[in-house]
């Protein structure tokens, strides 16, 4: 795996996941830049750890939960208040479109 | 002009003028406050200070009777919500940004009666190994202004190394806080996972991160510490530590067994940092410890894991900044070409980088080679420091492999800056604590030790480092800060 | 099962997705009121509105009401569960992703048994725990916007909301068993007080996977899911629809995309959601701000020891108790009316005669006046008292009615008052039944003549003249026996 080589359309395809809007010279920049970073990254693929269980959280479980005691929220005015396009009672987005 | 000589003057010695009535909080808030408008300007640590804000807090810290670090400034990593005041992490995605409330760090800091100077610069979402991708211009070294002062928490070390704040709040994802310290003279701690509180801190990669003390001793580190090291309910994996944070003395170090992880040291380790690193052992060893190696085989994968876990944890993380709630927008006729517009907009190269190579790693096909493997070796580096520390007391290696490069010279190799966490990333892999401290100089460049511990043996290593620093006996204030300079 | 449904050589295939909003006073990650209704962005916090630095904080009484689901359903409950990640952009996910479960679910396989002599079984493949979206509020065109271009309003109160997404193996043959399935399994989701499960409101959603294939095949043929059924009308409408469009494909040669439809249950007809993204890559990771979930075998014991008679359970000891089939269903699946039967049977001592109370008298006037059962006036308490009255003979079954509609007229009034008031004891001595019925026959010669002639019918009519003359209080058996005797002497 350590020939990976990301073409245009694979970055722009993961770049349309991570709603990325790129140029061409970004398209073109990333491509390189993430080749370079995944051939090192690819340095630990092949190690043979198939059996190795996966570290999946950052520390043993604790008791972690919270009771279900409710709280009020926000005033709304505090809840929209930083938001760039708010309406009277809410956030204002564009169309879904198409 | 106020008077006081905040230059080099540790939060302990101020504490200990403020209680004794030497002076307010408010002389030495306008002192602080004079310096960051003498050298901020050539410095640029600080994105934000709010004279007035500040002044007001010490006035109200200097009506009370308050604890003992009432009224002591400190400043904040940007990434730190502070309610009522600007946040940015650095980015143009949050320019003008104000929380509605502070991160549990900052109240605790508040409940202490601390006094905000401001908030510091950073690499942009913490992403960076020098303050050089902070969206709003990079921070300079103290101890030469053409070189970086490391980053992520770049501005948080040179606000301290700079006497622009008696110490301050960084936080570490791969040695963030650990590596500016270094290049900066002064102290840093990477607390054990769990155990000071993330609510509030803009996340970047939530299963690594923590937030720690930046100070100009160690006993300012654990005094700090004991401030913010708390449980919380706002953050599940936050338990807080598991014994109170004790602040230590200078002692000698018979019956410490400290490993070294020789095969580490091989490569990519300037010769100063290395001789320095020699000259430490030998410390330890007078002061009565003993020497052993160690292995430490996953470790040189720990480069490799991280940059595949941690930019998968923040394409996730950095997914909610698009322009609907808060922050940026760019108009656009739909919703999907205003998040696209928006954030390509809003992020910077080196964040955009990172959230390409998460997103590439989670998706369909490529999920279990990179994502699943890289959690493999993070069990296997775990594992590593688990045997090693049934033989060792700690972990000793230099925090950075070199001292602090000048502005620029890494800027086009992104992997050249990754590899300057390599003693560093391994740490915030295995979740355990980790003390970098000022280590001599090298070519007049602060050189650094790190001190590795099993999880919560932070006050093992805050004695350590204590005893260290007392050998060491370095000036923490930069030739050019000093008084008169 | 029912008849499956079958057409020209092929069967139907159908699985079901159902999420259900539990009713616990938080939200799942936060302390935001978990209510539904109030004014637009008044439950919201940091967390809602995923602010930078905002963590979620699980909440324990959702978990433990999802594990009592599981067990109610009989589904295997793992000793660990992780919640994750589900990455989607869209400005009704503030984080642009929902925290959910993946490989690690709350509840595992289990299988869930419609009763009854067509009854059936449905595995189910895993119950998990997540949150809930927020809603979009499609504004109107405003003045000054080009038109068509008019967006949405976000509202973050619904966000968060504890959601427990149950999912069946494809083991339903047809449109009906799918409605079957799912009223037996809301009412089991009610029963343990879980959630309201109320589909006008949105508490509980059915998505179905539809799919079509020859009749005795093994495989499964390409499936559609079907989106946000508000009725379980119309998810056997939308099924019935969905099935006879791929039916009608298949014959015409032509094949069957797999994709998302929304149906129009005023028009009947099924529309394509599928936009022209690419197909969906959700990225699921493990949620690094959470820690997994862990239950041990006591609590779990516990809990499933203190669960309530379930309806699959009622419905057996009902119908074992010889209630017939309908009106074990409708019993077992209304827990209200079921702990009202059961507290009338225990006090009448016959669960039959209780039963057609309930399911006749009791009901029409829970209909009538939109109450139920633990709000009637009318108490088990007092419905037994009038019980009593009838099965000893004090007063008929019409007389019955009647005190029943006085009992709901006036909460203070008793069964025995009211026929003590209103004179509605039984006429039932031969002295005075007698007296009624010669005045009847005497009054009727030409009917006494047809019956002696061989009309046997006429007694009707004679003993309905007999019941108009005591009032409707006479004692019909009696009143019958005691015509029989005197037309044949």
């Amino acid at each position: 795996m350590s020939g990976v080589e990301l073409t245009a359309d694979e970055v722009r395809h993961v770049a349309a996941l991570a709603r990325l809007g790129l140029d061409d010279a970004e398209v073109e920049r990333l491509g390189r830049e993430l080749t370079s970073i995944l051939a090192h990254v690819n340095t630990i693929a092949a190690l043979p750890i198939a059996d190795v269980p996966p570290t999946k959280h950052s520390r043993d479980s604790a008791d972690s939960l919270r009771p279900d005691v409710a709280r009020p929220g926000l005033p709304r005015e505090d809840a929209l208040r930083n938001a760039p396009d708010p309406s009277a009672d809410g956030f204002r987005v564009p169309p879904i479109g198409a | 002009m106020s008077g006081i000589d905040v230059i080099g003057l540790t939060a302990e010695r101020a504490m200990g003028m403020l209680r004794a009535g030497e002076c307010t909080s408010e002389e030495l808030t306008q002192a602080y406050l004079d310096r960051i408008a003498a050298v901020d300007g050539d410095v640029h640590a600080y994105l934000h200070v709010d004279a007035e804000r500040s002044l007001a807090a010490a006035r109200a810290q200097d009506a009370v009777a308050g604890d003992a670090l009432s009224g002591v400034p400190i400043a904040y990593k940007d990434l730190l919500s502070t309610k009522d005041v600007p946040t940015t992490a650095g980015s143009r995605i949050l320019e003008g940004f104000v929380p509605i409330d502070d991160a549990d760090v900052v109240a605790r800091g508040n409940e202490a009666g601390l006094v905000s100077l401001g908030k510091t610069n950073l690499d942009e979402f913490a992403m960076g190994s020098s303050t050089e991708h902070s969206a709003y211009g990079p921070t300079r070294n103290p101890w030469d202004l053409t070189r970086v002062p490391g980053g992520s928490s770049g501005g948080s070390a040179a606000v301290v190394a700079a006497g622009c704040a008696p110490w301050s709040l960084g936080t570490d994802t791969g040695g963030s806080i650990r590596q500016p310290a270094a290049f900066c003279g002064l102290v840093g701690l990477m607390p054990t996972y769990g155990t000071v509180s993330r609510f509030g801190v803009i996340a970047f990669a939530s299963s690594l991160e923590q937030v720690g003390p930046m100070a100009l001793t160690v006993r300012d580190a654990a005094l700090l510490h004991q401030v913010i090291a708390r449980d919380t309910d706002r953050d599940a994996t936050c338990t807080g530590p598991r014994e109170p944070i004790v602040v230590p003395d200078a002692g000698r170090l018979d019956g410490i067994t400290f490993g070294v992880p020789r095969a580490e040291l091989e490569e990519g380790v300037e010769p100063g940092i290395r001789a320095r690193f020699d000259e430490s052992l030998a410390i330890a060893t007078a002061l009565g410890a003993t020497i052993v190696d160690v292995e430490l085989p996953y470790s040189r994968h720990g480069l490799a894991a991280y940059y595949v876990i941690a930019p998968a944890e923040a394409s996730a993380n950095l997914s909610r900044f698009d322009g609907v709630r808060y922050g940026l927008r760019v108009d656009a006729p739909d919703v999907r070409s205003m998040y696209e517009a928006t954030r390509d907009a809003g992020f910077g190269p080196e964040v955009k980088r990172r959230i390409m190579i998460g997103t590439y790693a989670l998706s369909a096909g490529y999920h279990d080679a990179y994502y699943v493997q890289a959690q493999r070796v993070r069990t296997l580096i775990r594992q590593d420091f688990d045997t090693a520390f049934q033989g060792v007391d700690a972990i000793l290696l230099p925090t950075a492999p070199t001292t602090a490069f000048p502005i620029g010279a890494r800027l086009d190799d992104p992997l050249a800056m990754y590899a300057n966490d390599i003693f560093t990333l391994p740490v915030n892999l295995a979740g355990i604590p980790a003390l970098s401290l000022p280590n001599g100089l090298s070519d007049g460049l602060p050189s650094s030790l790190q001190i590795i511990g099993p999880a919560h043996s932070e006050n093992l290593l805050l004695r350590l480092g204590a005893a260290f620093e007392a050998e060491h006996a370095f000036d923490v204030v930069p030739p050019s800060m000093r008084s008169g300079a | 099962m029912s008849a499956p449904w079958q057409r020209d050589g092929y069967e139907a295939v159908i699985g079901l997705e159902i999420h259900v909003q539990l009713n616990t006073a938080s939200k799942m990650f936060c302390s935001c009121p978990n209510n539904f209704g109030d004014e637009p962005n008044t439950n919201v916090c940091m967390v809602c509105l995923a602010h930078p630095g905002a963590l979620p904080v699980a909440n324990a009484e959702a978990v433990r009401q999802s594990v009592r689901v599981g067990l109610a359903l009989g589904c295997q409950i793992p000793d660990v569960s992780e919640f994750s990640r589900k990455q989607y952009f869209y400005p009704d996910s503030p984080k642009a992703y929902q925290i959910s479960q993946y490989d690690q679910p709350l509840c595992g396989e289990g299988i869930f048994r419609v009763p009854g002599a067509d009854g059936f079984t449905v595995r189910l493949t895993r119950a998990h725990l997540e949150e809930d979206a927020a809603k979009m509020i499609h504004a109107g065109g405003e003045g000054g916007r080009i038109s068509g271009s008019a967006g949405s309003v976000v509202d973050f109160n619904r966000v968060g909301t504890p959601l427990l997404e149950i999912v069946t193996e494809p083991d339903i043959r047809s449109p009906e068993d799918a409605r079957r399935f799912l009223t037996l399994l809301r009412a089991t989701v009610i029963a343990i007080g879980a959630s309201e499960c109320d589909m006008e409101k949105g508490s509980l959603r059915a998505d179905a996977n539809v799919s079509i294939r020859p009749i005795g095949s093994t495989e499964y043929g390409t499936k559609t899911e079907l989106k946000n059924m508000n009725s379980f009308r119309f998810l056997e409408r939308g099924v019935e629809a969905e099935l006879e469009r791929q039916l009608g494909l298949v014959q015409a040669g032509e094949r069957i995309d797999q994709e998302t439809l929304h149906f129009d249950p005023t028009t009947g007809t099924l529309s394509s959601l599928r936009s022209k993204e690419q197909a969906h890559d959700y990225r699921y990771f493990p949620e690094p701000d959470l820690l997994p979930v862990t239950q041990d075998q006591e609590s779990l014991a516990a809990l499933a020891g203190h669960l309530p008679e379930l309806p699959v359970a009622r419905f057996d000891r009902l119908s074992e108790a010889g209630l017939v089939e309908a009106t074990a269903l409708v019993l077992a699946t209304d827990t209200g009316l079921a702990a009202y039967l059961d507290d009338l049977a225990l006090r009448t001592g016959d669960l039959k005669i209780a039963a057609n109370w309930v399911m006749g008298e009791l009901q029409a006037h829970l209909n009538a006046d939109a109450l139920s059962a633990v709000q009637s006036p009318v108490t088990p308490e007092r419905l037994a008292a009038l019980i009593a009255l009838v099965v000893d003979g004090t007063i008929n079954q019409t007389a019955a009615k009647e005190v029943f509609a006085a009992l709901v007229a006036d909460p203070a009034a008793t069964a025995a008052g009211v026929v003590q008031d209103r004179n509605l004891a039984q006429v039932g001595g031969d002295d005075a039944l007698g007296e009624i019925i010669d005045a009847v026959l005497a009054a009727h010669p030409d009917e006494v003549e047809a019956f002696r002639g061989g009309r046997e019918q006429v007694i009707g009519f004679l003993v309905g003249q007999c019941m108009k003359q005591s009032g409707g209080r006479a004692d019909a058996k009696a009143l019958q026996g005691l015509l029989r005797a005197r037309l044949s002497s």
